[in-house]
């Protein structure tokens, strides 16, 4: 039923989105990579006063085995507030929760009890492909038509193209293809959009063939994986322009559009360069009507003796940085780096866009150091900051440490183990000593996105500067 | 005209005009984006054109066909619609949509003309219309025409019209120069379930006055 007032979690700008109450429950993917027991959905109490601070306090297991439950996002948010189309008055109250390798879709309540959500409905992967043509759900963004939600392959044993099928955020049935007129797009990955200017920007990645046994050598150095964007009209639905950023860059991903909806400018990050092994985040922004891109930050490979690296990239002897998340945080300040192969996780002031400064950096995990946490010093840590999520007012910062199954296996052929961390972003850049849930505190699960309560720095979108 | 007919057009034409849903957030937020008050001002009256083509058209059929048909019927069935949609606006989770954030006055007069027909706003003026207090003293000669009718839905187009830019015009313009945008947060009462409950009331008086 309809609230009689707005949502008090739907934010008309960013501005007061970051002044809002700090979040006090946490909820994290977790998957099993033997699906040999269902995935879950993981609580986390993240509220600093609380005794059972920085671990976990609650579980949502879904009723099947092997759905890889990735990205995941909320079923309305402060878009709900945009003029044309206002509904401020349905709650923030689902999860919508894609499984990345199963195709099905998990829409889990977390209103009634926070701490051990229930599951509403299961969106089988048949519904998807019947009335969308898709599967391998990835990317979930609460918008003006209902929800969005990116996935990666075709229907029916069809490698692509990916796309973006359309749910109703009241009775979460998929309302179709998105797409009108798709022109020359055929990878997917992810989706959001400059919201006040009705453009949606798409990125690209690979189809379910080239990503779910691992990352296959010959596609990459055959320079085969995305390496564009796509930029949409978003009312039309249709194809407006793609943006090749050269195909030495492979694997364009995480897109982090300015939150400011006057700006049409935004960050995304490129996994590797096959040149150089470097990683990069470049800016888009529009000049004479149509979309440009530049490389703002090229962060390079780390030069490592073969011995120590996992056979993947054993012949090149370095660690690749390998971005695969970027953050930005509310206020357009701080985009956040993680570099999931050499084990950092680093700040830039994005004040200017156009030139980043860094302004901080921490080690954990790390495919050759292996740093350990503050906390538990000798401990050597698989894995590295993988997902970032920043809290709306942009002081906490979270990362998990697991890429995507297959993928963890080739780089971290010992284990990528379990963990999350806390980072504190103020005028220091540090790690929080007493937040480290791993190992078995996650039942042997690895841990992927993070989703802050009430949202986040990568889960809404304003219509108010 | 009664003046208790007009004095709840003037406050039917408030109400449609208090609702963000109806237009002035929207061009709150066109303001917003260019930081202009004039585009503030410039978006009123197309959104207000289009509300009133919206009411005209239901104003033009009821007038017409009432001087024409017996009121009681049109009131009767007229009165059973407004019920039957107040209970649909109410139960129905879809929402009205039909254009992005990037708009010419053109065509938000077009959104305004759809989002107002989309809710009936002109139906929730019926219990005035069919009263046959509107078309006053011309509504019981045979003389009333359809001419009388046209001037009349015009009279009471006009009349809603002002009423609804007015209390728009204040709020909008209050709101981007002194509020804030807080104000959504803290203000903006579901105004889509009252307004259902309003056609409901309207229907149910069109039918109470009718039988």
């Amino acid at each position: 039923m309809a609230l009689w007032k707005p949502d008090p979690t739907f934010y008309p700008s960013p501005r007061d989105a970051a002044s809002a109450p700090p979040e006090s429950l946490a909820y994290v993917a977790a998957f099993d990579r033997a699906a040999d027991k269902p995935d879950a959905i993981a609580v986390l109490d993240v509220d600093p006063a609380s005794g059972s601070y920085g671990s976990v306090v609650g579980w949502t297991d879904v009723p099947y085995k092997g759905d890889e439950l990735h990205h995941f996002g909320w079923n309305a948010c402060s878009s709900a507030l945009c003029p044309y189309a206002p509904h401020p008055h349905i709650e923030r109250r689902y999860l919508v929760v894609p499984g990345l390798r199963s195709s099905r879709v998990y829409v889990i309540d977390v209103k009634d009890d926070p701490v051990k959500p229930a599951i509403k409905k299961i969106l089988e992967p048949e519904e998807l492909a019947k009335h969308a043509g898709y599967s391998r759900p990835h990317t979930v963004h609460c918008g003006p038509e209902g929800l969005y939600v990116s996935a990666l392959g075709g229907a029916n044993g069809d490698e692509g193209p990916g796309g973006i099928a359309l749910l109703d955020h009241n009775s979460f049935e998929v309302l179709g293809r998105w797409e009108v007129d798709r022109g020359p797009q055929y990878l997917a990955y992810d989706v959001w959009w400059h919201i006040a200017h009705d453009v949606v920007v798409t990125s690209e990645w690979g189809t379910p063939s080239m990503i779910e046994d691992g990352v296959d050598a010959d596609l990459l150095l055959g320079r085969a994986y995305g390496h564009a964007l796509h930029f949409w009209d978003l009312r039309k639905r249709r194809h407006l322009q793609r943006v090749d950023l050269g195909d030495e860059h492979q694997m364009v991903l995480e897109l982090r559009p300015a939150h400011d909806p006057t700006k049409t400018y935004g960050f995304v990050g490129v996994v590797v360069s096959v040149e150089d092994l470097s990683a990069s985040v470049w800016v888009w922004y529009r000049e004479d009507g149509s979309f440009r891109v530049r490389e703002v930050i090229t962060i390079p490979a780390e030069p490592a003796a073969a011995e120590d690296l996992p056979p993947v990239i054993a012949p090149f002897g370095a660690v690749p940085p390998l971005v695969t998340d970027i953050d930005l945080s509310v206020d357009d300040r701080f985009l956040y780096v993680s570099c999931w192969g050499t084990g950092e996780l680093k700040r830039y002031d994005v004040t200017d866009p156009f030139n980043p400064v860094e302004a901080g950096s921490v080690r954990i995990g790390g495919i050759v150091n292996r740093t350990p946490h503050p906390s538990a010093p000798d401990e050597p840590l698989a894995g590295g900051p993988q997902m970032v999520e920043v809290s709306r007012d942009g002081e906490r910062v979270y990362v998990t440490n697991s890429l995507y199954g297959a993928w963890d296996d080739q780089f971290y052929p010992d284990g990528v183990g379990a963990w999350m961390a806390k980072v504190d972003s103020g005028q220091e850049f540090t790690f929080d000593t007493r937040f480290f849930p791993s190992g078995d505190d996650f039942r042997g699960l690895r841990v992927h996105q993070t989703r802050l309560q009430g949202g986040d720095a990568s889960s809404d979108s304003y219509c108010y500067p | 005209m009664k003046d208790g007919s007009l004095i709840a057009l003037v406050a039917l034409g408030a109400f449609h005009g208090l609702n963000p849903g109806m237009g002035w957030l929207f061009a709150v937020a066109r303001g917003l984006q260019e930081r202009s008050r004039a585009l503030v001002l410039q978006s009123l009256p197309a959104i207000a054109a289009g509300h009133a083509a919206s009411v005209f058209l239901v104003a033009v059929v009821v007038t017409l066909t009432g001087s024409v048909l017996t009121s009681r019927v049109v009131s009767i069935a007229g009165g059973i619609v407004l019920v039957g949609f107040g209970l649909w606006r109410l139960l129905s989770t879809r929402h009205f949509r039909w254009v992005g954030m990037r708009l010419t006055l053109w065509q938000l007069a077009g959104w305004s003309f759809l989002m107002s027909s989309a809710h009936g706003a002109g139906l929730m003026l019926l219990p005035i219309l069919t009263h046959g207090s509107v078309t006053g003293s011309h509504a019981h000669g045979m003389t009333g025409g359809a001419g009388d009718a046209v001037s009349a839905a015009i009279f009471v187009t006009l009349v809603h019209t002002m009423a609804m830019l007015a209390v728009a015009g204040v709020i909008a313009v209050v709101v981007y120069e002194v509020v804030g945008l807080t104000i959504l947060r803290r203000a903006w009462f579901n105004l889509d379930r009252l307004w259902a409950a309003a056609l409901i009331a309207a229907g149910a008086t069109t039918l109470l006055i009718a039988v």
